[in-house]
């Protein structure tokens, strides 16, 4: 029997179809075209160690000004807050503002840049070369994760089951929300301790 | 042993339950019993009519120990999981139902739980899914509300501790066989056996596989995952299914995600005179090679659109053992009723009325 041709599937014959003009939208998929260029994400997850270290200070400092938030008002600095919060972690991460943050168990990859937005590994999609299935020049972000996450003191934080992603959270201040939970984590402890 | 696992009263309820077991299914009985298992995949309908459900569930009767319904596959809209799942139990099939992140978000995923539960769906296989842009409506917009890891922990939440997401009761959990998918073949390799770990931690009690086309890098991984001492901790099913042809082979490599075909497999089907009996030859070998590496529980046979070649393959294969799985038989309850049917066509009526009668004006003859 010869070679026998495959029958076009449905998929194909409307790619087909699809009327071709002058203008072709670049990527596939929305979270592929909100990416600016990966240099700067592949950067950070190559310092992922280096940016553990400075999140992990920086969540000291966070923490010890408590006070100073609370005298504020944490709803009244969560404004200037979320646009630092946003604007930095855009710049390194291409952060999405999911605001429950879990880069330091994802290697510094956010997994919101996935297509599928997936928060506990690469899916089977992967291509050979580390690429991502949706959008085929975007290195996997898992692929990604994996990596920085080796590099990383916490490395088996990638190990934990994380939960489904609240959508209520979204477009909240993840640093606020981490500050005020530790601080409420401390204030127990200690009360535990007095007593 | 040729009506194993079957309920006595109707063949399409629950079997009873067993202490230490999740279901009351079939599937979960013969791989705890340490059976080497057979499933396969069923080619969803693009029709809204039952038999020709009832038609591709007939190819494998006999064969098999469970059917997938897959949810969606591709991202290419088909009869739905539910509904395949709903018809297949009518008949006694034991069914995977296949969910998949990619259309549905939590609320629905749940529902859809409980109904397919209270259907008889005694499995659930939990996927993320296929991007939309690999189907034939690269429009839709993708959910992926849960992934596949939450999902697992969404279901086992459910069935054991009787609750929603949300904490709210529920006041009978679905009594399922949790499953998940493993893809040994995609980068990166060294994470894939760690992801089956958070797998089996989120739930997953049995695993079905990608296609498997290269066997030492399945051996690699399985090596990797006995060290880790997971296969103990769930019944890992290796995914494999005929080629039909060389120029298959290629198509599928560069356009079905996360299928990896060695090029030694497509040179060896280039190489033959009958390619489609090749493709089912390799499969038989994979099968051959596969059933030996330890830890390996069963095969999961996705033979799409060439259904009629499951029994082939796994008779030649011989993984069952000369053991017979499940297959539509005349329902002994419905045998009964058909019995008595005859006999009440058969006899001759006796009107108690008549009879009474009869016997009033019968003279008595001496």
């Amino acid at each position: 029997m010869a070679d026998q041709p495959t029958k076009p599937t449905q998929a194909s014959l409307n790619k087909k179809a699809a009327q071709t003009t002058s203008y072709k939208p670049s990527g596939v998929s929305a979270t592929g075209r909100n990416a600016r260029s990966f240099a700067i994400r592949l950067w950070s997850v190559r310092h992922s160690r280096a940016l553990e270290w400075v999140y992990a200070h920086f969540a000291d400092v966070f923490l010890k000004l408590h006070p100073l938030w609370k005298a504020v008002g944490y709803e009244r600095a969560e404004g200037p807050i979320k646009f630092i919060e946003k604007h930095t972690k855009g710049f390194l991460f291409d952060c999405r503002m999911c605001g429950q943050c879990v880069l330091s168990s994802t290697g510094m990859s956010c997994p919101m840049n996935c297509p599928k937005q997936l928060r506990n590994g690469p899916c089977g999609g992967v291509r050979a070369n580390g690429n991502c299935e949706v959008e085929p020049d975007m290195p996997c972000v898992w692929v990604q994760a994996w990596s920085g996450a080796s590099q990383m003191k916490g490395r088996d934080n990638i190990f934990n089951v994380q939960k489904p992603v609240d959508q209520s959270l979204r477009e909240t201040s993840s640093w606020l929300r981490v500050t005020a939970a530790a601080a409420a984590k401390r204030d127990a402890a200690a009360e535990g301790t007095a007593q | 042993m040729s009506q194993a696992d079957i309920n006595p009263l109707d063949p399409s309820a629950p079997l009873e339950p067993i202490p230490g077991h999740s279901s009351h299914g079939r599937l979960e009985r013969i791989l705890r019993r340490g059976e080497f298992a057979v499933t396969a995949e069923l080619n969803p309908p693009d029709s809204a009519n039952p038999h020709d459900v009832y038609e591709r569930a007939a190819i494998f009767d006999g064969w098999v120990d469970g059917i997938n319904a897959v949810d969606a596959s591709g991202a290419n809209a088909h009869m739905s999981s539910v509904g395949i799942c709903a018809l297949l139990t009518r008949m006694g099939y034991a069914p995977i139902m296949q969910i998949s992140c990619r259309d549905k978000n939590r609320i629905a995923i749940q529902g859809d739980v409980l109904g397919a539960s209270a259907m008889g769906v005694q499995n659930i296989l939990c996927l993320t899914g296929d991007g939309v842009q690999a189907g034939d409506q690269p429009g839709a917009k993708p959910v992926f509300d849960l992934d596949c890891m939450s999902l697992l922990e969404t279901i086992r939440i459910m069935r054991d501790n009787s609750k929603f997401l949300s904490g709210r009761k529920l006041t009978s959990p679905p009594t399922v066989f949790l499953g998940a998918a493993i893809n040994p073949f995609a980068p990166p390799h060294d994470f894939r056996p760690h992801r089956l770990a958070k797998k089996i931690a989120a739930g997953a009690q049995f695993v079905q596989s990608q296609y498997c086309y290269d066997v030492p890098m399945f051996r690699k991984y399985m090596q990797q995952v006995r060290d880790m001492g997971l296969d103990k901790e769930c019944f890992i099913m290796c995914g494999v299914g005929p080629l039909a042809s060389a120029r298959t082979a290629k198509w599928m490599r560069s356009n079905v995600p996360g299928v990896h075909i060695p090029d030694e497999i497509i040179k060896r089907l280039e190489g033959a005179e009958d390619q489609k009996k090749e493709g089912k030859q390799l499969c038989i070998d994979i099968i051959n090679e596969v059933k030996e590496i330890e830890g390996v529980s069963g095969i999961h046979v996705m033979a799409y659109r060439q259904e009629e070649f499951v029994a082939e393959i796994v008779h030649e294969s011989g993984v069952l053992k000369g053991r017979r799985p499940w297959r539509k038989e005349p329902n002994p309850v419905d045998e009964l009723v058909a019995a008595r049917m005859e006999e009440i066509l058969e006899e001759p009526k006796q009107v108690p009325h008549e009879l009474a009668g009869a016997v009033g004006d019968a003279e008595p003859s001496d």
